[in-house]
């Protein structure tokens, strides 16, 4: 399973990429493999705004319903429209072709709360 | 207090093949190995191997078993032979369903029920109370594991191993023989759609078989398939699951299945009930329905007509078949013609789906 180093993580299994004041958004290598198959996806329309620790969208694997919780507060730039049409790209790429939004970061601070590959990596094992 | 979780004894098998394994009705059992939808397609198109040694199994034998049987039986024992079973419910005195089983017939004076694992020990219970001095009825759970072989290539698989050729085993019939070296109960019946056999064995034979199958159907592109897509499987043929088609608020009649209530000279528990209904119409059906907007129906979302409550999903997926969200519902008998539209209520949004006729999955 990979976490990859440039990333930053969440707690609930989110991926963030920092490129100036944008963030890419994603769920992670360990989440795709918790969740199986996934098969729906729904994401919020460019131009609204997403809250930390608040659902901006949802995954749902054949099995189950699972909420996408945001890592920042921000307004979307913009949205991955083609793993609507493909959701199995969340299993096969999910640190690449299968991000979810991007997000115009409104509050910097928020980026201190963010988890690093071996500090997310620590967490996941002691949540198995 | 925690409750140990049962461990079937294909556990350790289990593990070695990358299963992910969860707690359901008390067992940890395996909800997928190589993933719900490559496993769901193996059993369409080839073959697949359940452990569903979860399942309950329990004995009824004596002098008085018949009567015993024809009395909480929904179906009727009359019409199978020895060596076949059958389908049947079991209702409450006011058409509630305790269980949906299969009814295997030994001869006339025994019997074996294969009962949910939820519910093996209030079936027992209950047979217990109805049972007189001349009929025995044992938990006989403990005695059997319980493997599951489905898909077209089912028959060619079993050649090998069985004693007698498995394409001999008709349709709800069983065999009593040997799979390999173990003594086994083979019937041609299962929970997919596809054909198939279930093979009751002893517990101590199960890991032996297991492998003999898997090792048997390698050719085949055999895959071991877990509880995941044992339900989309059921699911795609309209099959009911007990706590979400049937239950003891729900009656055989409203969950579609009257045609194992035989109602015709019989005196069965919950027959007055079940007369009572079938002449004066149910108040609210069994539909399946297909997703017409996007979205995946799951249990217990509402139901709506007109923007009014008129139901709720029972069991709902995204179809591996056919790619589209399906669903089984309980909605007004007025909803219940094919095409109607309804709205399922998706977290918050009404997502438009028609009535469709199931099963969802032909050949």
């Amino acid at each position: 399973m990979e976490f990859p180093k440039d990333l930053k993580y969440t707690k609930e299994h989110e991926w963030v990429k920092v490129e100036g004041n944008i963030a890419t958004v994603g769920i992670t290598d360990y989440a795709q493999d918790s969740l199986g198959d996934v098969v729906y996806v729904e994401l919020p329309q460019e131009g609204g705004t997403v809250t930390k620790h608040e659902p901006f969208g949802v995954v749902e694997s054949v099995k189950a319903v699972s909420d996408l919780y945001s890592p920042l507060s921000g307004s979307v730039t913009e949205v991955n429209d083609a793993i609507i049409d493909s959701p199995e790209a969340i299993n096969e790429d999910p640190y690449g072709d299968a991000w979810m939004i991007k997000v115009e970061v409104g509050n910097d601070s928020e980026l201190g709360d963010l988890l690093t590959a071996e500090e997310y990596q620590k967490f996941i094992e002691e949540e198995k | 207090m925690i409750l140990a979780l049962k461990k079937t004894p294909l556990y350790d098998a289990h593990k070695s093949l990358g299963a992910r394994l969860v707690e359901f009705a008390g067992w940890e059992m395996p909800v997928q190995y190589s993933g719900v939808i490559e496993e769901h397609r193996a059993v369409r198109t080839s073959c697949g191997l359940f452990d569903v040694s979860h399942m309950g199994e329990i004995e009824v034998s004596g002098p008085g078993a018949f009567d015993f049987v024809q009395t909480i039986m929904t179906n009727d024992i009359e019409r199978i032979e020895d060596g076949q079973c059958q389908y049947t419910l079991l209702c409450y005195p006011d058409g509630g369903v305790v269980d949906d089983t299969i009814v295997y017939r030994y001869n006339k004076d025994r019997y074996l029920f294969c009962v949910n694992a939820s519910n093996s020990g209030k079936v027992f219970d209950w047979m217990k109370k109805q049972a007189d001095a001349d009929t025995v009825v044992e938990d006989v759970s403990g005695n059997y594991a319980q493997i599951a072989l489905q898909g077209p290539k089912s028959v060619e698989v079993l050649r090998g191993l069985l004693d007698t050729d498995p394409e001999d085993i008709s349709h709800f019939h069983f065999h009593i023989g040997l799979v390999g070296d173990a003594e086994a109960l083979v019937s041609r019946t299962g929970y997919t759609g596809e054909d198939g056999f279930e093979i009751y064995l002893e517990p101590g034979d199960a890991a032996m078989v297991w492998q003999a199958l898997m090792d048997a159907g390698k050719k085949s592109g055999i895959l071991p398939i877990g509880l995941g897509a044992r339900d989309t499987l059921r699911l795609e043929m309209g099959y009911p699951l007990y706590g979400h088609e049937l239950s003891e608020k729900i009656t055989p009649l409203e969950a579609g299945l009257g045609k194992y209530v035989r109602l015709d000279d019989r005196n069965f528990i919950g027959e007055e009930a079940l007369k009572k209904q079938a002449v004066e119409g149910v108040k609210k059906t069994l539909v399946g329905f297909q997703m017409k907007d996007a979205g995946i129906p799951r249990a217990d979302y509402e139901i709506r007509s007109g923007g009014k409550k008129a139901g709720w999903v029972s069991s709902g997926t995204s179809s591996p078949s056919i790619g589209k969200g399906v669903g089984m519902g309980f909605v007004e008998p007025s909803l219940k013609e094919i095409g109607t539209e309804i709205d399922i209520m998706i977290r918050d949004r009404a997502a438009r789906a028609a009535v469709v006729k199931l099963p969802f999955y032909k050949k």
